[in-house]
């Protein structure tokens, strides 16, 4: 399972990490949609950890939490007040809650089996999982707008209201643009990107330390203390960032939810 | 970075990160479609009735609490209640205590006078019944000395001055001599 350093001690040169990391051979199911890779795998795994853990932790609850209560609670009200309450109100963060909430753990856990060891690999590492949650935050913010204003979603959000009407043929494409297209891609690249330069990032200061250590030997050696240093450091990093992409992630899907609501003035 | 991918990009004409696989675009479906109907049906669900339960129990609190305040105030209410009336009663005991105080006082006085009339009435009495008897032995006495100075008076003549003051000396010489003989022979 140690795909970290795959290249460094195969054959004594130094490899750097490569694109090929995320797309592994497939073991199971091969050529057909349903094709499982080691990646597909950490996915399937983080998934049912999550319904385990969550199944634990609310398994037996009481009016007095005890500590693993208190946990799952603290995450789930954190979700709830700082996202869903604080930008969308009590009625639609209500209303929207379940898809935030899953969202929000799907990502982070999707996220931390970046710096898992033996996993390796963040589950958002490819673009189908942050493309979906993208589309999914997509779909979720025009059905938002179109259910409370039903007639004028498009046209507002198009034709801003209050400007004049020669004004909109510059208006309108950057409207188009910005609202229906950047805003799911932006979603679903900056959540890509940062996974994908973190595990870079990872695999080089490792490689790196391994080369070092194990092939280069004498006093290159002593280079590994660096490079295992900053590996360290950015897998604190990591965690941090994994955090902070899914708080953005929700937190901007949120903020699309809110927009499309509020259209009209 | 981005030398990093376009080194790829030149490396392998197959590897683009932006193009999703269909198995990648169906795994990802698949286990956001599980956990977000998990969170929808179960957790979600429980942890609301749990908040909730919680809720109600804390306002079952304030609830029981502000029961017991209001009935420690109208504890308290009837406890000043009674004290006023207890201070009442007292008062009113008081101001009938000093009545009967009073009464019986002037009660005493009445007492007191009635019982000093009666003495001076008493003592009147035996004054008057004591002068009586002295009026009555008086005049027992002034009969006799009436009869002995009118004895002798006629046995002497009236008609000389000086005999009649030597009769009436006479007559009080013997009176006296006759009193210190019965107070010698007493």
């Amino acid at each position: 399972m140690n795909l970290l350093v795959p290249s460094a001690t195969d054959d004594g040169g130094f490899h750097g990490p490569s694109l090929d990391e995320f797309f592994p051979p497939g073991f199971l199911f091969e050529g057909t949609p349903f094709e499982i890779n080691r990646i597909m795998a950490i996915r399937i795994l983080v998934t049912i950890v999550i319904l385990v853990l969550f199944w634990l932790g609310t398994r037996k609850m009481t009016v007095v939490p005890r500590r693993g209560q208190s946990i799952v609670e603290m995450l789930l009200g954190f979700i709830r007040v700082n996202i869903a309450e604080d930008l969308l109100g009590k009625k639609d963060g209500t209303r929207f809650l379940p898809l935030l909430t899953a969202m929000f753990i799907t990502i982070v856990a999707m996220n931390f089996t970046g710096i898992v060891p033996g996993l390796n690999m963040a589950g958002t590492g490819v673009i189908g999982l942050p493309l979906l949650l993208a589309l999914v935050a997509y779909v979720a913010f025009i059905y938002a707008g179109v259910k409370k204003h039903p007639a004028s979603f498009f046209k507002n959000s198009l034709f801003p209201p209050g400007v004049p009407w020669p004004i909109y043929a510059v208006v309108t494409p950057i409207e188009f643009i910005s609202t229906f297209i950047l805003r799911p891609v932006t979603l679903a690249l900056r959540l890509l990107m940062n996974m994908i330069a973190g595990h870079m990032l990872l695999v080089l200061c490792f490689s790196a330390t391994s080369f070092f250590l194990f092939t280069a030997g004498g006093w290159y050696s002593l280079f590994s203390v660096g490079t295992f240093a900053f590996g360290f450091a950015f897998t604190i990093f990591e965690l941090f960032v994994g955090v902070l992409q899914a708080y953005v992630f929700t937190l901007l899907t949120a903020v699309y939810i809110q927009l499309a609501l509020a259209e009209e003035h | 970075m981005h030398s990093l991918l376009l080194r790829a990009a030149e490396e392998g004409e197959t590897v683009n990160p932006f193009i999703p696989e269909l198995y990648d675009i169906v795994w990802s479906a698949v286990c956001f479609a599980i956990i977000l109907v998990f969170f929808w049906v179960k957790i979600l669900p429980t942890v609301k009735k749990i908040l909730d339960e919680r809720a109600e129990a804390i306002e079952g609190n304030i609830a029981k609490a502000d029961e017991a305040q209001r009935q420690a105030e109208a504890a308290l209410e009837q406890y000043t209640a009674q004290l006023a009336d207890a201070r009442a009663e007292a008062g009113k005991i008081r101001e009938s205590a000093r009545e009967d105080g009073k009464k019986i006082v002037a009660e005493a006085k009445d007492s007191a006078t009635v019982e000093a009339t009666r003495i001076t009435t008493t003592a009147q009495a035996q004054i008057e019944a004591e002068r009586q008897a002295a009026v009555v032995s008086l005049r027992t006495e002034v009969g006799t000395l009436a009869i002995d100075l009118a004895s002798g008076v006629i046995g002497e003549s009236l008609a000389d001055d000086t005999k009649a003051s030597a009769v009436v000396d006479r007559f009080l010489a013997d009176l006296e001599s006759s009193e210190s003989a019965s107070a010698g022979k007493k």
